[in-house]
């Protein structure tokens, strides 16, 4: 790659990405719209009482008795200058909702994406150096089991064995509430509460990182250039390592890619079954409520986040394979 | 003068009896000071200030940080709470409150009649839709000294004593909501009220934390350090914490029906289904009258005799609430046992059926109607089973229809469903909680008003005869009438008196002890 194409390539990249955003941006306000239910009717609903002055009142304090268009217009000039509005359901600002949430849900998050790529790409890097062994089949058999088992289930059986049978860890929530830590013992506490949930969210990619390695590791090892290596002398590990798993990273980066765009969406499975405060159940539950600003707001964050993991996960196809070319 | 007008004006001389009925609810255990009592909170509400949002987990926890003037036996009998005593005038229309002494608020403010005033004639008058279809018949509010408050009714209203829990009218601080917009007053983030617990720290998606108020106006209460509400949103999580002892208490719908059993099998853990006379739910098949052939008395008639009740309460619900008899639940005053819907009888059904000319088809189908299920979770995805399993034994064909809140919401506020599942609290009395699913004048697009459509200007005129009354004896009578024609009509299918599993570890004590359970104070509640 030249280098000197990288600026021009950037600002085009940047230009598309703005474009997908408000597009995105729009389309989720109409979607949202779309869904019948308003927050008015459902905050009465969930009162148990109402009147229509009750209604009016609600509608009229949330925005809602305003044409579509005109919302939809007060929306984007918010985007635009990064106002993300209010949830007149919280009375909060969307920004601080999202914000409270945030480091919850990166945290859990960030520790799955992590514990998957690393243990996955190490299973699958070792399952396709021991092809044909016991090693290879025990590590494609929990593989597969890990991908086909659904989400919750693993949690719940997780709950049960750790927390109710063996009463070693934390069934739910983010830390001990009620009681005074120190700094260390505070963090060795959240890391108490957050195995579970982490394990969880993390065992499904394990296994597509595992599975995915093996695969494109045991295409590449049958290649010309590893033949040639491996008859010039060059040390099994080496060739393991520099030839045959370099060589297979471009798809376990576009699927890092992937997943690292949705690190931000946190996992409503997870963040449900563990109580895990983070940003996933704050959209389920604003889908729920019909909360608007909420749910545009997180569908916000998480497209950008989307965009600009796309944007970086080309540019490292780049840097791992020179024979991919930039072009806006 | 009626024997219940002065049941209500020796409402403070009763008191002490009951109380003794708490201390003996403690089986003897001396109460004991300390520890914190970890719960659940379910669903999480948008907004912890009751008044401005009135969801029941609002309510309950709103509860330990707000009161109200009174709270409630289980009979439904006035009990004093910020107010130690009540007269009511002998014609009806002045009710006079003297407030406990050195009752302060959480900001150090002591709290005055004053606050009393504010908040029933200005605060739940705006925010509350409830507390304003009765308090806009109070002509007068009055702070008389500072420890006495009078409110002046513009005709006789003998359900006005009900409307005084904390859940309808808690006392909020004047200070903290004069001249601002009640609903966004800085206050509503960080509610301050009288209360035994004081507000401390609410993390989204979390907990709620609660501390003791040390100013509390009762000496040596309460007895708890802290309660914290855990945010736990899937059923079976809750659950595995109440098993695991990371919570000590579940209430409402924490615990599904289903689940219920092996709790009750459980060594340490006490199941309560007490605690939910003063709001009295009743759950009800919704029959949206403007669909044909719902229009047809016989065809509800036959519908009602179609459905198993008991089957409901004992498989459905595990014993949790008892069988629906009519319009008026079993714990609201002027119950009438007399008055009785159509009972479960497979053959009358199909005979009232042939009658309405609706023949079986070929398939044995004799209408199809559309039924919208209630998304409140799991156990009415299975009432709605069995209700279309129920009423295809007698020909009709239900088709259920899966939708999320919002859109159930929409759907039964606007009419558009043919049935679906509804329960409404009854407040303790047919004025309050039945009237307004039945007379046509309350026919609205809005939720919890007559959204069936049912018109019948006999009941219409039996409601008004009976909100108007100030004798209970006169009201009674009214009542049983419009009783007797509401089963002869089944506008709808009542299927349950419902109640709510209670459930907590045995060492935790005086958890239940009024009518509105769970919502109480909680400043006599200890661990053991």
């Amino acid at each position: 790659m030249e280098v000197s194409k990288l600026p021009a390539y950037l600002a085009a990249r940047l230009v598309k990405a703005a474009i997908v955003v408000l597009a995105i941006v729009i389309c989720n306000f109409f979607l949202i719209h779309a869904a019948p239910g308003d927050p008015a009717s459902i905050i009465a609903g969930q009162s148990g009482a109402a009147d229509a002055k009750f209604l009016e009142q609600l509608r009229a304090q949330f925005g809602l008795d305003q044409p579509l268009y005109v919302q939809l217009w007060l929306y984007l000039k918010g985007v635009l200058t990064l106002d993300l509005g209010f949830s007149h359901r919280q009375q909060m600002p969307v920004s601080t909702l999202l914000w409270e949430r945030l480091p919850a849900t990166l945290l859990l998050t960030g520790s799955a994406f992590v514990f998957a790529l690393v243990v996955g790409v190490s299973m699958g890097a070792l399952a396709a150096k021991r092809v044909g062994t016991w090693w290879d089949s025990i590590i494609t058999v929990l593989a597969l089991v890990f991908y086909a088992t659904p989400l919750f289930w693993v949690g719940l059986m997780l709950v049960l064995l750790f927390s109710v049978a063996l009463e070693w860890l934390p069934s739910f929530g983010m830390a001990s509430v009620g009681v005074e830590l120190s700094g260390f013992q505070a963090a060795l506490d959240v890391g108490r509460h957050l195995i579970l949930p982490g394990l969880t969210l993390g065992l499904f990619y394990v296994a597509v990182y595992a599975r995915l390695t093996r695969a494109t590791m045991l295409e590449v090892a049958d290649q010309d250039f590893v033949r040639t290596a491996r008859a010039k002398g060059v040390p099994e590990g080496r060739i393991q390592r520099r030839h045959v798993l370099r060589n297979a990273l471009l798809p376990i980066i576009t699927f890092a890619g992937i997943q690292a765009g949705q690190v931000i969406g946190g996992s409503i499975l997870v963040e449900t079954v563990f109580a895990w405060p983070g940003i996933g159940r704050l959209a389920f539950d604003a889908l729920l409520a019909r909360d608007y600003q909420v749910l545009m707001g997180v569908f916000f964050c998480t497209s950008v986040m989307v965009v600009i993991f796309n944007l970086l996960t080309d540019l490292l196809y780049a840097i791992v394979d020179p024979r991919v070319e930039m072009a806006g | 003068m009626g024997l219940s007008r002065r049941g209500l004006l020796a409402g403070a001389a009763a008191a002490p009896l009951l109380m003794r009925v708490d201390d003996a609810l403690a089986q003897g255990i001396q109460p004991k000071r300390g520890g914190t009592l970890n719960s659940i909170v379910n669903p999480e509400p948008p907004i912890l200030h009751v008044g401005v949002n009135n969801q029941a987990p609002t309510l309950i926890v709103g509860g330990k940080i707000f009161q109200g003037l009174l709270r409630y036996s289980s009979k439904l009998e006035p009990l004093p709470e910020l107010a130690k005593s009540w007269e009511i005038s002998p014609d009806g229309l002045e009710y006079t409150f003297h407030l406990q002494e050195n009752v302060k608020f959480h900001d150090g403010q002591p709290m005055t009649a004053e606050d009393v005033v504010f908040s029933i004639m200005k605060f739940h008058m705006e925010v509350s839709p409830r507390a304003r279809g009765v308090f806009s018949r109070i002509k007068e509010g009055v702070a008389v000294d500072r420890n006495t408050a009078k409110f002046v009714l513009s005709a006789p209203f003998e359900p006005f004593l009900l409307m005084f829990d904390v859940t309808v009218s808690a006392i909020v601080p004047k200070h903290h909501f004069e001249g601002q917009d009640y609903r966004q007053a800085p206050v509503v983030q960080k509610p301050i009220g009288t209360g035994p617990f004081r507000f401390v720290e609410w993390q989204r998606g979390n907990f709620i934390r609660l501390e003791r108020f040390d100013g509390y106006w009762k000496p040596n209460q309460p007895y708890l350090d802290a309660i914290i509400y855990r945010v736990i949103p899937d059923s079976q999580s809750r659950r595995l914490a109440l098993e695991s002892g990371q919570v000590q208490l579940t209430q409402s719908n924490d615990i599904e029906p289903f689940d219920v059993p092996q709790m009750r099998a459980r060594p340490n853990l006490e199941v309560q289904t007490t605690g939910w006379e003063y709001f009295g739910p009743l759950m009800w098949l919704e029959l949206n009258h403007r669909v044909k052939p719902l229009d047809d008395v016989r065809v509800r008639k036959a519908l009602a005799h179609a459905v198993n009740r008991d089957f409901i309460a004992q498989r459905l619900w595990f014993g949790i609430g008892k069988p629906a008899t009519g319009p008026v639940a079993s714990s609201t005053r002027f119950h009438d046992a007399t008055a009785r819907m159509p009972s479960f009888d497979v053959n009358a059904a199909k005979k009232l059926l042939d009658e309405a000319g609706l023949k079986p088809n070929g398939q044995g189908v004799r209408f199809t109607i559309r039924h919208l299920s209630l998304p409140y979770g799991e156990v009415f995805t299975r009432l709605g089973e069995f209700l279309r399993q129920s009423l295809r034994q007698v020909g009709v064909d239900l088709q259920l229809e899966s939708v999320d809140v919002g859109t159930w919401a929409q759907r039964t506020a606007n009419w558009e469903f043919d049935t679906t599942i509804n329960y409404l609290y009854q407040y303790g009395d047919p004025t309050l909680g039945v009237e307004r699913s039945y007379v046509s004048t309350n026919i609205k697009k809005i939720l919890f008003s007559n959204v069936s459509g049912y018109a019948n200007p006999k009941v219409d005129e039996l409601f008004t005869q009976a909100r108007d009354a100030a004798e209970p004896a006169k009201r009674q009578e009214y009542f049983t009438a419009v009783q007797k024609i509401l089963v002869e009509d089944v506008p709808l299918v009542w299927l349950l008196e419902m109640a709510f599993p209670t459930i907590h570890e045995k060492r935790l004590h005086n958890v239940i002890t009024s009518g509105a359970g769970v919502h109480a104070s909680f400043d006599d509640v200890f661990l053991a």
